[in-house]
């Protein structure tokens, strides 16, 4: 006897919803297990990881601060995960679009002007397409694989934000702090609910998930996009052009990675400096998978994944527990919902040998 | 079956299923050694399954197999080349970036200048002549043929399966597999030879089993019976009818290549030169040709998928110059286009018929202002499956889920409701049943008397004999020139099809 | 020390943790797999290495459990891409953060911690060449690595079991219908892969670098994805490639030493430019890429 898989004849809804809900059990299992193994007290460094952020409002508000990008650069990301791009470098397209949004209140830091936030917030936009661009052509143009161009892009962002912080761009009266001058208040995002950080860039990933869904559901464009994640030579068959899948596919991408990098840096950091880069980018390719890269879903996961980051700070004070922790609950996650996933397409049956059968 | 010597293999109520569809059920089967014993049925009747099963690559969900008299479970190919069974695929295991002899080497235990020796020994006594040190990417189909034959052969097997093996070779190249065949059988070896074409049938074999819808209809010799008897034990029913093509008056050239070329780079594919053809409305133009020949390159040249870019000739689409436009500029002139592979190229098999109509049907209303209009593409898709007779439960199901015939009435009724001007098929019936063939065909007449002007592209002569005004041959990149069907013979289209014809690239 | 004894002296051990990680890869691709977790299994590999080398003292021993770390992690991916059928660049990716998230779990207690690198054994004769000679004072694992890179290669092409490997990546499914067990030699193509990983890894943590820093893999397992491509899953070349790679990467160190003022984090981003560039160049000559990229790479398989 063994167990196989086989093709249902459609994809099963059930099976789809079930999945992240079974990945978030089996995660939540798995890791009980290794933390207990390491030594800590897993039920409470569980309980910090999943529940105390839902327990005070000032915790919940952070959950909403954090979603805000992770959200944003998810719904982006998966427009192209549908077409079958994989742009694994929005970390990278949020550095640069920190950058390019900084550069304003760093060259203009007494700065007034009303125009001066939408500035930012465009240049951040643009900064992160641009990165991403440098992809698009390469892949276009030279066939060069947007895995590895998007994440070498990424290192180099990295070393560029470094070399900003330690030389041109380090606040004179920083006591050598690698961090920009701290923005006036006209380069600073309004907050949304007052006594908490959340601010308007919440609004916008909301906007942004909409935008998604339409796109995705009722747009043309949309359809063109999935036909070529798909079945790639269906796509050249009905004459959609591969090109420009592949461009849209990265510049969305790079415009929601560098709009999120903006509102960073003009949001709860209110300069720039290294914690700009805290994996954002890369948290999100696992809340755009999670929430199957659906914009509804992905609004849901990108609220999970924020609750993890939220109760891994917890559990870093109540349960000893290192912020890695949390890197490898978000492993687990990807892992168990991929396989999860397979149920939507196949079921599980036991073969008899032959023998056995008479 | 008791009768007589044990026979060399034996099937006894033998079933297979997959997911739902019962592939084959309670087959028997007794074939003896010394006898080459057909497998007849059409597509879709379970003969590849039930050779698989026999060659151990899927294993039965009930019945049992016996190899001379003795139950035996064939859990693998290994395992069935072991006891003496050999397999000539039809769509080839071999493996391109490997040479002749490596490939035998994955299978045949020794070193590989023995093996090499063994090769060009074996080729000499059975007529297979092949290159042992050749890469298989660079031989023809026939050569691969051998390759294949001679692999399975240097185990010394005592029975050997083939898998349609004359469904990818050329008239001539017919003949001498036959002479091989029977070399074999006169070395005392069973031969399962498994075809849908009864009169290949008839010439070769003793023994028939024929096989309808997975079941056992009928056991016979084939030399005692007419082709129409075993065509309805085949199908369940008398051959249908074609109707055949009354010739009409040429209207103006709708689709004119002139010296056309193409230089592929992908090293695994081929190259076009100098082609030139003409294809009038009201006229069906067919490309015979082995597959592999630039076939798929030349539909792509013509559909636009290839860019013509900087090579030399011009196509001419609907009276404009196309060598610049794109795949949707093209269609917009009124160009439809069937291509050959169904799944993941003419339709998406996770997406719904409705959705896959939205793949080519898109300028016909379905969309406004960038929107997708689900009502329209509901109507559309519900429109072509009533039209074009697709058993499906609706709209909604998978393109996946379609069996091969059903799937290529749809994308055949998908891209007749566009009511192109020109219409280019390629494989129009391939895997498809006789009767979903016949309709196919019919209507490609009737579009033609229509008006519309049809190039299609096929391995099968006698389709393009049925249907066409006129066939090209392509050869190695080259097509010949313009053959009017009705004063050619099967011989002259199979002469160019191994090259032997007239100088090509003629222009007519 | 002038720059090019300086880069001479330490191209070799710079390109190795790169190298082993490249022709284990290359292995995998050549079965039909693409593993994009390389760089989490090699920070896993560090980790492991590291722990065990500090505990017991034994590089030997550090090398081991590395390499069956490794292994075991890439064992979770090929369930996932084998046994679930998933899309394998997901799936690399997943087990790619699982990985590199353990490593930093399992090494914070080690943080900063150092050990003591291997002895460099020199090449009698070689060694004593003005200039070169420099290139032949290397530690074992140098050595031994360029002796499996030259196994790999005969495997590879001189072997049945070579030829097994290269049939399954070109057309699975004619292998399995000749009789080969797709999915187990693939499985043990991705454990190969894993545990050369694991072991680039531990070369990194104990040899190359000898301490213990979260992230210190910095992009290495990266660039080993790159130099697989760049070597067009040739032995030889991707060889080649590392060795380019190891002497790149220290032009940052080697700009300090002869005192050059360029920023050092633009001279560190030399390797990652020079990637890009190298993608650029190889892929665009599809021709080529097509007669030595492996056919099914990537593609799921159901049987």
């Amino acid at each position: 006897m063994r167990l196989t898989l086989v093709r249902r004849e459609r994809a099963s809804r059930l099976a789809m919803f079930a999945a992240p809900v079974v990945a978030l059990v089996l995660s939540a299992l798995a890791s009980l297990i290794l933390f207990a193994a390491l030594g800590k007290p897993a039920e409470q460094a569980l309980y910090s990881l999943l529940l105390e952020p839902f327990l005070s409002w000032y915790n919940f508000s952070e959950v909403l601060l954090k979603a805000a990008p992770l959200m944003l650069i998810a719904q982006g990301l998966a427009v192209g995960f549908r077409a079958n791009v994989f742009n694994i470098g929005a970390e990278g397209q949020l550095i640069i679009g920190a950058i390019a949004a900084t550069a304003l209140p760093v060259w203009y830091p007494a700065g007034t002007s009303v125009w001066m936030l939408p500035a930012m917030i465009a240049m951040g936009a643009l900064g992160g397409m641009a990165w991403a661009g440098v992809a698009a052509l390469l892949k276009t143009r030279f066939n060069a694989n947007e895995i590895l161009v998007t994440l070498m892009l990424t290192l180099i962002a990295t070393q560029v934000l470094n070399y900003l912080l330690l030389g041109p761009w380090k606040d004179p009266h920083g006591f050598n702090f690698p961090q920009t001058v701290p923005f006036p208040a006209a380069a600073m995002l309004p907050v949304l609910l007052p006594g908490t950080r959340v601010n308007i860039s919440l609004i916008g990933a909301l906007i942004a998930s909409v935008l998604a869904y339409v796109m995705m559901r009722h747009r043309f464009s949309g359809f063109q996009l999935l036909v070529s994640g798909l079945a790639p030579r269906a796509a050249s068959y009905a004459g959609f052009s591969e090109r420009r899948g592949i461009w849209v596919s990265l510049l969305v991408g790079g415009m929601a990675a560098g709009l999120a990098g903006a509102c960073e840096v003009a949001g709860p950091l209110g300069q720039l400096q290294r914690s700009v880069t805290t994996g954002y980018g890369y948290a999100a390719i696992i809340v755009a998978y999670l929430g199957g890269l659906n914009p509804l879903g992905i609004v849901a996961s990108a609220l999970l994944m924020s609750v993890l980051y939220i109760g891994g700070d917890n559990a870093m004070v109540s349960a000893d527990l290192p912020v890695a922790g949390v890197a490898v609950f978000q492993g687990l996650l990807l892992v168990f919902y991929l396989a999860s996933l397979t149920f939507i397409r196949n079921r599980v049956v036991l073969i008899r040998r032959p023998g056995a059968a008479r | 079956m008791s009768q007589g010597p044990t026979p060399l293999l034996s099937l006894s109520g033998v079933s297979k299923r997959y997911g739902g569809v019962v592939a084959n059920s309670g087959i028997d089967l007794a074939v003896t050694a010394g006898s080459i014993h057909a497998i007849l049925g059409e597509n879709g009747a379970g003969k590849s399954t039930l050779m698989k099963l026999i060659y151990g690559v899927e294993t039965p969900d009930d019945g049992v197999i016996a190899w001379k008299g003795q139950p035996v479970r064939l859990s693998s190919p290994a395992a069935a080349r072991r006891l003496g069974i050999g397999m000539v695929f039809q769509h080839f295991s071999l493996f391109e970036t490997l040479t002749v002899v490596q490939n035998m080497a994955l299978v045949v235990p020794g070193a590989q200048a023995a093996l090499a020796a063994r090769i060009r020994a074996l080729g000499d006594e059975f007529g297979l002549s092949v290159d042992p040190a050749a890469l298989v990417h660079s031989l023809s189909v026939g050569e691969r043929q051998r390759v294949e034959i001679i692999r399975c052969l240097l185990l010394d097997p005592e029975l050997l399966i083939l898998d349609e093996p004359t469904s990818v070779l050329p008239p001539q190249s017919v003949v001498k597999l036959f002479e091989t065949l029977r070399r074999l059988q006169v070395k005392g070896m069973a031969i399962l030879f498994i075809s849908h074409k009864l009169e290949e049938i008839k010439e070769l074999c003793d023994t028939a089993t024929i096989l309808r819808l997975g079941r056992v209809t009928g056991r016979l010799d084939p030399r005692n019976h007419s082709a129409k008897e075993l065509a309805t034990l085949m199908i369940g029913r008398e051959m249908p009818a074609v109707v055949r093509a009354a010739p009409l008056g040429l209207g103006e050239v709708r689709l004119e290549l002139a010296g056309v070329g193409y230089a592929n780079d992908d090293p695994f594919g081929v190259s076009l030169s100098d082609v030139s053809l003409a294809v009038h409305s009201g006229e069906i133009v067919g490309i015979a040709g082995i597959s592999g020949n630039g076939q798929q390159e030349l539909a792509a040249l013509i559909s636009g998928e290839i860019a013509q870019g900087a090579a030399p000739g011009a196509i001419r689409l609907l009276g404009q110059a196309v060598g610049d436009m794109g795949v949707a500029a093209r269609r917009r002139l009124g160009f439809a286009f069937v291509p050959e592979e169904r799944l993941g190229r003419g339709a998406v098999p996770e997406m719904s018929l409705a959705d896959n109509v939205l793949l080519t049907a898109h300028g016909r209303g379905l969309v406004h202002r960038g929107f997708i209009s689900r009502q329209a593409e509901r109507a559309f898709t519900a429109d072509c499956i009533a039209r074009f007779d697709v058993r499906t439960p609706g709209p909604e199901t998978e393109a996946g889920a379609l069996s091969g015939g059903n799937l290529q009435k749809f994308i055949m009724g998908r891209e007749v409701m566009l009511e192109p001007a020109m219409l280019l098929v390629s494989q129009p019936t391939w895997g498809v049943d006789i009767g979903a063939a016949t309709d196919i065909r019919q209507r490609l007449v009737a579009m033609r008397n229509q008006g519309v002007a049809i190039l299609v592209i096929s391995e099968e002569i006698d389709e393009l004999f049925q249907i066409c005004d006129t066939l090209h041959v392509l050869y190695k990149g080259r097509l010949s020139a313009a053959l009017p069907t009705a004063s050619i013979t099967v011989n002259e289209v199979g002469a160019h099809m191994i090259g032997a014809g007239q100088p090509a690239g003629a222009v007519p | 020390m002038n720059a090019v004894e300086f880069i001479l002296a330490g191209m070799l051990a710079a390109a190795t943790p790169m190298l082993l990680a490249a022709l284990g890869e290359m292995v995998t691709e050549r079965s039909g797999v693409l593993n994009l977790g390389i760089e989490g299994m090699m920070a896993l590999g560090a980790a492991l290495g590291f722990m065990v080398t500090y505990s017991s003292g034994s590089h030997a021993l550090g090398f081991v459990v590395a390499a069956a770390g490794g292994a075991a992690i890439s064992m979770v991916f090929a369930a996932l891409a084998l046994g679930f059928v998933a899309n394998q660049v997901v799936a690399g990716l997943a087990v790619g953060v699982l990985a590199s998230g353990l490593s930093s779990l399992l090494g914070k207690p080690f943080e900063s911690q150092t050990l003591i690198a291997l002895p460099k054994l020199a090449l009698p004769g070689l060694a004593e060449i003005p200039v070169v000679g420099v290139l032949f004072q290397q530690d074992i694992v140098v050595w031994l690595t360029l002796l499996l890179a030259l196994a790999i290669w005969g495997v590879l092409n001189h072997s049945r079991l070579g030829l097994i490997v290269r049939a399954v990546g070109e057309n699975p499914h004619a292998a399995r219908a000749v009789g080969f067990s797709v999915i187990t030699i693939r499985c043990a193509a991705i454990a190969f892969g894993g545990a050369m990983a694991g072991i680039a890894g531990a070369y990194a943590s104990t040899v190359y670098t000898p301490l213990w820093a979260d992230g210190m893999i910095a992009g290495r397992g990266w660039i080993a994805l790159a130099l697989v491509v760049f070597g067009t899953w040739q032995t030889g070349r991707v060889v080649f490639g590392a060795f380019l790679f190891g002497a790149l990467s220290l032009a940052d160190l080697t700009a300090q030493a002869v005192g050059a003022s360029v920023p050092s984090q633009l001279l560190a981003c030399i390797p990652y430019g020079v990637t890009i560039l190298m993608l650029a160049v190889i892929s665009s000559n599809r021709k080529r890429l097509r007669l030595n990229s492996i056919a099914s790479l990537g593609q799921p398989f159901e049987g």
